[in-house]
């Protein structure tokens, strides 16, 4: 395919291989009451001083189970919702407060894959106008025409070219999927940002689209932030893996480094928790062999009223007093290995 | 069809129910004038067959069609299996491969729905396709119960958790509301609710997602059922919370020493928690076995697809996961043959067989069948040297390592 012409400008000065910085990024919803007299009654505190970088050409895994703000982090990054507080640099600019004008140009470069490929294409559109839209409302002319690049895209997502007259009803979840990341890439972005990308897909079609954003990853050297709850699916795509828990960040960590030590109980206990497919033993009384598991007991607490101090230790086995006073800062324990806690594991 | 549901032994079309179990004949013929359904072709000779184990559950050759404009929709076509008590039985397959229409057949859940239903399931050697609907009703909540996939949707919102725990034993048994209360408080304690005492009188939007979901565990216990059926009880929580539940689903399991049947897409749970796994493929049965058959040695091209497809949590990543190619059938338009043939890399090998032939469950091994033409040793050499080298590729523990980071 034919790169889209008029690409802006790159003011790129991030000499550290940082495709985008984020630093102290928060948001708080608030909750207010009353209509005519509305007042705040509290805030949701989704996500609270969130820092990471995202390295060019790798992708960046973030999990947590649901209420952690990972699906809030996402959609600040694309600015589809606007942070309280924190900064984001995305390629050597300040894209935090950037006005809807200022930020169209941007648009090429940052995308996004949406969860759910049932509701995030149009049923009355056609796939051609669907994977066309970026060109149409970036005013992009590609050279051998609009059409033609579509048809380049479907194919490049491996789906046939034909089917360009047709509607996202005619297409199973993995096609669907498909067709939402052929729009992802119509423009050739630098970062895409994918929010569950695989959750909704059955197994074997689950693989098929992992393996292709690899392929892609390798073709366009794309960068990806990519958000699930799926720790295997983490390990298999991502290089480094952020962990979130209630809106803070809680470890952060390249991959082989965060799955064989990690340090936070709680990155601990939530790898303990996957059930891997090893089969069912018995011992010689026919008695069902137990995995060692740690047990998380209890729920997330709510994000409206988060735990004080550490938002961990209401569930956390390790706790002490400490942790009922004092918010553990996000250290660097090893080279590239960050974690808030103030009696981390495996060190 | 006969008006009543009874006396008709092959294909039945469901019976509608509604009220107490006497009532419901009556008022069936009050509600749909007519009856719903259309007369179905009776099955000779499948009225006297007894079950041949003592099994508390045995399906055998099920079947579950539904007739829709688009075409008959064949969501479970010719399912077999039994199941003894204290064992686990896992259904995994990907959507619309049958294992809730599956279930709901057991349940009798297809009565009152144009559903057609042909096959017998004995349950504890009673035959369940062709009772009439009010003798399922008394058996169901009883002596066997279901949890279903989402507890917020399947709990009613206008009544407290303690009245939905107690409708079932005060249904099933002679005892007061007092009595039923008690009963359910003391089912939400062994649930591992804290305080049951007050939380029973708590609405389901007051409990979380692992609550609720611990509150249908409780409600389906309530009358100590033989068989508990549970239609992917963890796909909606988190890890940690589908941890818990899954460890109580095990542990109240050895105390009651009920029959179990796990309905899941996620082949980590099932291995977890089940004895003997079916592996459904458009409403067939591909591979049937212990646990250790379907994950050590499987022997259909469907589960190695599944497994080469599955990225693993605890084994470090080397090279690309291997998809099965395709998507899954419309059960409308079924291929001719053995339904995986489409997507199956090995179809080829044997000269157009799979694409006419319908392949039978065949056993492989003592207690391991398989639906698949592959010739035995075909099979197994394939296990062996492709599919088991590909794993290893994918979980990183063979040398071809390219992709480890750092």
């Amino acid at each position: 395919m034919t790169a889209p012409q008029g690409q802006p400008a790159a003011t790129s000065v991030a000499a550290n291989g940082a495709l985008m910085t984020v630093t102290g990024l928060t948001k708080h919803f608030p909750v207010t009451r009353g209509i005519v007299l509305r007042r705040r009654v509290g805030v949701v505190r989704s996500v609270d001083d969130v820092s990471f970088d995202v390295n060019r050409g790798e992708t960046l895994g973030i999990v947590g189970e649901s209420g952690c703000g990972k699906t809030t982090t996402a959609r600040m990054l694309v600015r589809l919702i606007e942070p309280t507080a924190g900064q984001i640099v995305f390629d050597g600019r300040d894209i935090t407060h950037l006005r809807a004008g200022a930020m169209r140009p941007l648009r090429r470069e940052v995308q996004m894959i949406f969860q759910d490929p049932y509701s995030s294409l149009n049923p009355r559109q056609t796939v051609g106008a669907i994977v066309g839209a970026p060109f149409r409302l970036q005013k992009v002319k590609t050279a051998q025409g609009t059409k033609r690049s579509v048809q380049e895209l479907l194919e490049l997502v491996g789906l046939n070219p034909e089917h360009y007259n047709r509607y996202p009803h005619e297409f199973s979840g993995g096609q669907r999927q498909r067709i939402g990341i052929a729009r992802t890439l119509a423009l050739r972005p630098k970062l895409i940002v994918a929010d569950e990308p695989v959750s909704a897909l059955d197994v074997s079609i689950q693989a098929q689209v992992i393996n292709l954003m690899a392929d892609l990853q390798d073709e366009l050297g794309l960068t990806y932030v990519i958000i699930a709850h799926d720790l295997s699916v983490i390990r298999h795509v991502c290089d480094h893996v952020a962990v979130m828990y209630l809106g803070n960040l809680v470890e952060l960590a390249g991959r082989t480094d965060l799955y064989e030590r990690p340090r936070h109980p709680y990155t601990v206990a939530l790898m303990s928790a996957v059930p891997t497919p090893e089969p069912v033993r018995r011992d010689a009384d026919g008695r069902r062999e137990r995995r060692e598991r740690i047990r998380l007991t209890g729920d997330v607490p709510s994000p409206l009223n988060p735990p004080p101090a550490c938002r961990f230790h209401t569930r956390c086995w390790k706790a002490q007093e400490i942790c009922r006073t004092d918010a553990p800062p996000l250290r660097e324990l090893a080279p590239g290995h960050k974690v808030a806690c103030h009696f981390p594991e495996n060190t | 069809m006969a008006a009543d549901g009874t006396g008709d032994p092959g294909l039945t079309n469901g019976a509608v129910e509604t009220g107490a179990p006497d009532r419901v004949a009556r008022e069936r013929r009050v509600r749909w004038p007519g009856g719903r359904g259309r007369p179905a072709p009776a099955e000779p000779g499948s009225v006297t067959v007894t079950p041949r184990t003592d099994s508390m559950l045995e399906v055998r050759d099920l079947r579950v069609h539904f007739p829709t404009d688009d075409g008959l929709v064949k969501a479970v076509d010719g399912i077999s299996f039994s199941l003894d008590r204290g064992r686990t039985l896992g259904i995994v397959g990907e959507s619309g491969s049958g294992k809730s229409v599956t279930s709901l057949a057991i349940m009798g859940m297809h009565h009152g729905t144009n559903a057609k239903l042909g096959g017998q399931i004995f349950l504890d050697g009673e035959e369940l396709v062709s009772a009439d609907a009010a003798r399922v009703r008394a058996l169901r909540g009883s002596k066997m119960a279901m949890i279903f996939q989402d507890p917020l949707s399947s709990l009613h919102p206008f009544y407290t958790v303690g009245h939905q725990i107690a409708e079932a034993y005060l249904v099933h048994n002679e005892v007061s509301r007092k009595a039923a209360k008690a009963h359910a408080v003391d089912l939400l304690g062994r649930v591992g609710i804290p305080n049951p005492t007050t939380r029973v009188d708590d609405y389901p939007h007051q409990f979380s997602g692992g609550m609720r979901q611990r509150a249908m565990i409780a409600m389906a216990l309530s009358c100590d059922p033989e068989l508990l059926i549970a239609d992917e009880p963890t796909t909606a929580l988190d890890v940690t919370v589908q941890a818990q539940i899954l460890d109580l689903m095990a542990s109240l399991q050895e105390e009651f020493g009920s029959a179990v049947i796990i309905i899941t897409h996620d082949l980590g749970v099932v291995a977890e928690i089940a004895d003997d796994i079916l592996v459904m493929y458009a409403g067939r049965a591909a591979e049937y076995g212990t646990g250790e058959d379907i994950f050590d040695r499987p022997a259909h091209p469907y589960a190695w697809g599944l497994l080469t497809s599955m990225p693993r949590l605890d084994r470090a990543r080397a090279e690309r996961l291997v998809p099965i190619p395709g998507t899954p059938p419309s059960l409308i338009n079924v291929p001719s043959g053995c339904p995986f043939h489409p997507r199956c890399r090995y179809a080829a090998s044997l000269n157009g067989r799979c694409e006419t032939e319908v392949p039978e469950l065949r056993a492989v091994a003592l207690g391991h069948q398989a639906a698949c033409h592959l010739p035995l040793d075909e099979q197994r050499r394939i296990w062996t040297e492709l599919v088991t080298t590909q794993l290893a590729r994918i979980a990183g523990t063979q040398t071809a390592s390219t992709g480890e980071d750092e």
